[in-house]
């Protein structure tokens, strides 16, 4: 099955979503990138129990913090999919391009190049 | 340990609206423990600062660094080498910390990221609450070690206001009422004729209303 | 020590005493006293003049119980802890009895979190048990907290309030104990509407032996409507109205339910009267002092004793 996904998601591999800080969020903002989503097991099913309920929770507290400094909460999202779920994936890929699209281009981003 | 709060972005922004370069200072003790002005909070308040910045189209450099203590001049020192690179410290530890940093780099503007609210626990994950205001004579052995200045909203000495309410207080409908907590507990302790006696008139020298407080222990000056 | 307190001398005499009270007003207009005042001439025994009541800024206490002691009333201070610190607690002390006021009420005070100036810093130095002591001291004494000697003793009749409406319930008797021990004279209570919890706590003071050392006016406050009844119940902070109360002035016609409420309070006061150890009567009627002769009259506490 070889299904693809837009070339502009670029994909950071962890073990788990668990391992997902909240600062290694923060500095793909910082260091440019328009929004970050996650992509974590389903819930459930986490390999490391609470892994993804983690992320979940984490993904929440970043949209706050995306909204005080005026990014918008839109940046950043969490999906759930098992790993046999590659139609899922790239939906999901697509959708959140789509998504970021349409809020455009980080403003961090903007100012700091121009 | 003593609990802080945020400041908010926009309060922190606006301090530091005519700096380019500055030192985030965060403690490694209580603004740790009540995840204010730890390691991560440097990090995530570097992290806004930075991108709020960008979004202006103005760069900030923000050093981030966390002592071990604020309130302990050798590690306030451990910065000296390179704070004269930057233009301004933001601190967020506690109120002490932050003056601390104050009084020992004289020529810098040191700004405050935080509120420093009160001196507390930590009930569960993520709550803390207050127990004790430092009056500086502890009664807690007459009150079934629930301080009566620090949580009654009114500190009384002799009991309940005419406002407790289901062990509520009056001030707010979720806040236990300090006194009904003193009496269940003096109960539990078979202590009730405690409450009997009466509590004279507070010597508040000891309280922040003596003037600010010191505390000197000669065997130990060098 | 004999003062010259009108709720002294008719406590001696074993009669019923009957106050109410009289809120100063939002500005310094002293004909609002003076109106008020004149609703109560010959009504009562004594009158409370509230101190900056639930935390909002009036004219104060002192100034206000001047006006009406001009009017030949027996004004009682009242004084809270919220805003003043041992010192001007103390001033104020002796300037009442430079003015000729013979009774004190000594109040924890609301915080001021209800009141208009929520932002304020509190005082609350002593609290209303170490406050009475602190009157006692004085009078009797003749000395400061601090120590030195007063010249010039205050003679003030000293009160208290209590509520036996608030929690936790067990010490509420124990708390008067603590005020009659640290010198209080007379109580006043928060108003009466759950008769058995009143009759209970009754019995827990009459048990102690603190009705007879301590003067007990029972409270009682007429409801003006079903919707200040329930307002009372759902906001005031230590009240305690029954939920039959409020059935029972929803069940007549609006402009009756202010009739029925002091139908009510007369009826309480009645009850009240027969309850060993209630030594007289504290009518509160807030902002309706116009019905406080009416509510005194039908309830048979007419007319009051003449005192030379
Ligand atoms: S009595 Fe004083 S020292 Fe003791 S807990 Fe309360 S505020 Fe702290
Ligand atoms: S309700 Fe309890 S805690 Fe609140 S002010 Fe009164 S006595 Fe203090």
């Amino acid at each position: 099955m070889r299904l693809s996904y837009p070339t502009n998601v670029k994909i950071v591999k962890v073990p788990c979503t668990g391992r997902v800080d909240i600062l290694l969020i923060l500095k793909a903002f910082e260091s440019g990138v328009d929004g970050v989503y996650l992509a974590g097991c389903l819930e459930g099913e986490c390999h490391f129990l609470r892994g993804n309920l983690r992320a979940k929770k984490r993904v929440q507290y970043v949209k706050t913090l995306l909204d005080e400094v005026g990014l918008g909460a839109g940046r950043v999202e969490i999906y759930n999919m098992s790993s046999a779920q590659g139609q899922r994936f790239s939906e999901v890929a697509r959708e959140m391009t789509e998504k970021i699209r349409a809020l455009g281009p980080s403003p961090a981003k903007k100012k700091v190049r121009a | 340990m003593i609990v802080a709060n945020r400041k908010t972005l926009e309060e922190i922004l606006t301090m530091l609206k005519p700096y380019k370069k500055i030192l985030l200072l965060g403690c490694n003790e209580c603004v740790t423990v009540c995840a204010t002005g730890g390691e991560r909070e440097v990090g995530v308040l570097a992290s806004e600062i930075k991108l709020s910045r960008a979004k202006e189209g103005q760069e900030i450099e923000v050093r981030e660094q966390t002592l071990e203590r604020q309130c302990d001049h050798e590690y306030i020192d451990q910065v000296r080498p390179f704070v004269g690179d930057y233009e301004a410290i933001l601190s967020i530890a506690c109120g002490a910390g932050i003056q601390y940093v104050a009084e020992k780099y004289r020529n810098k503007v040191v700004l405050p990221g935080v509120n420093t609210t009160f001196l507390g626990v930590t009930l569960e994950q993520g709550v803390w609450s207050e127990r004790c205001q430092g009056c500086g004579e502890c009664v807690l052995h007459l009150t079934g070690g629930v301080c009566p200045i620090a949580r009654c909203a009114k500190s009384l000495l002799n009991g309940p206001c005419g406002g407790s309410s289901n062990g509520k207080c009056e001030v707010d409908k979720e806040l236990e009422c300090a006194w009904q907590l003193i009496v269940d507990r003096l109960k539990e302790l078979n202590q009730m004729d405690k409450y009997e006696e009466i509590i004279p008139i507070k010597d508040w020298t000891t309280s922040r209303d003596g003037g600010p407080r010191k505390r000197i222990r000669e065997d130990l000056r060098l | 020590m004999k003062t010259k307190s009108n709720i002294e001398r008719i406590l001696e005499s074993g009669q019923l005493v009957v106050t109410s009270e009289c809120g100063p007003p939002r500005g310094a207009d002293a004909e609002v006293i003076k109106k008020k005042g004149k609703l109560l001439q010959g009504v009562v025994d004594a009158v409370n003049v509230t101190d900056n009541q639930t935390s909002v800024v009036r004219m104060s206490s002192l100034s206000a119980c001047l006006i009406l002691k001009e009017m030949g009333f027996d004004p009682i201070l009242q004084m809270v802890c919220r805003d003043r610190n041992r010192i001007a607690i103390q001033s104020d002390i002796l300037g009442a009895a430079a003015l000729g006021i013979n009774n004190i009420l000594c109040l924890t005070g609301d915080h001021q979190k209800f009141g208009d100036h929520p932002k304020a810093k509190n005082v609350f130095d002593m609290d209303s048990i170490q406050m009475i002591h602190t009157v006692k001291t004085m009078r009797d004494e003749g000395k400061f907290l601090g120590g030195e000697e007063i010249k010039g003793k205050p003679i003030l009749f000293i009160g208290a309030a209590e509520n036996p409406f608030a929690d936790p319930f067990e010490i509420r008797a124990a708390r008067l104990g603590k005020k009659a021990k640290a010198g209080v004279q007379f109580l006043q209570t928060q108003c009466i509407y759950n008769m058995a919890r009143f009759e209970k706590w009754m019995e827990m003071v009459r048990d102690r032996g603190l009705h007879e050392r301590v003067g007990i006016l029972a409270g009682v406050t007429p409801f003006k409507s079903v919707g200040m009844a329930r307002y009372m119940k759902n906001s005031v902070p230590g009240m305690d109205v029954p939920d039959e109360m409020i059935e029972r002035l929803k069940g007549v016609a609006k402009e009756k339910q202010s009739e029925e409420g002091i139908r009510i309070c007369v009826e309480t006061i009645q009850k009240l009267k027969q309850i060993p150890g209630v030594r007289g009567i504290h009518i509160m009627a807030i902002e309706w002092e116009e019905k406080v002769r009416e509510i005194a009259e039908a309830a048979g506490l007419l007319p009051r004793p003449e005192l030379a």
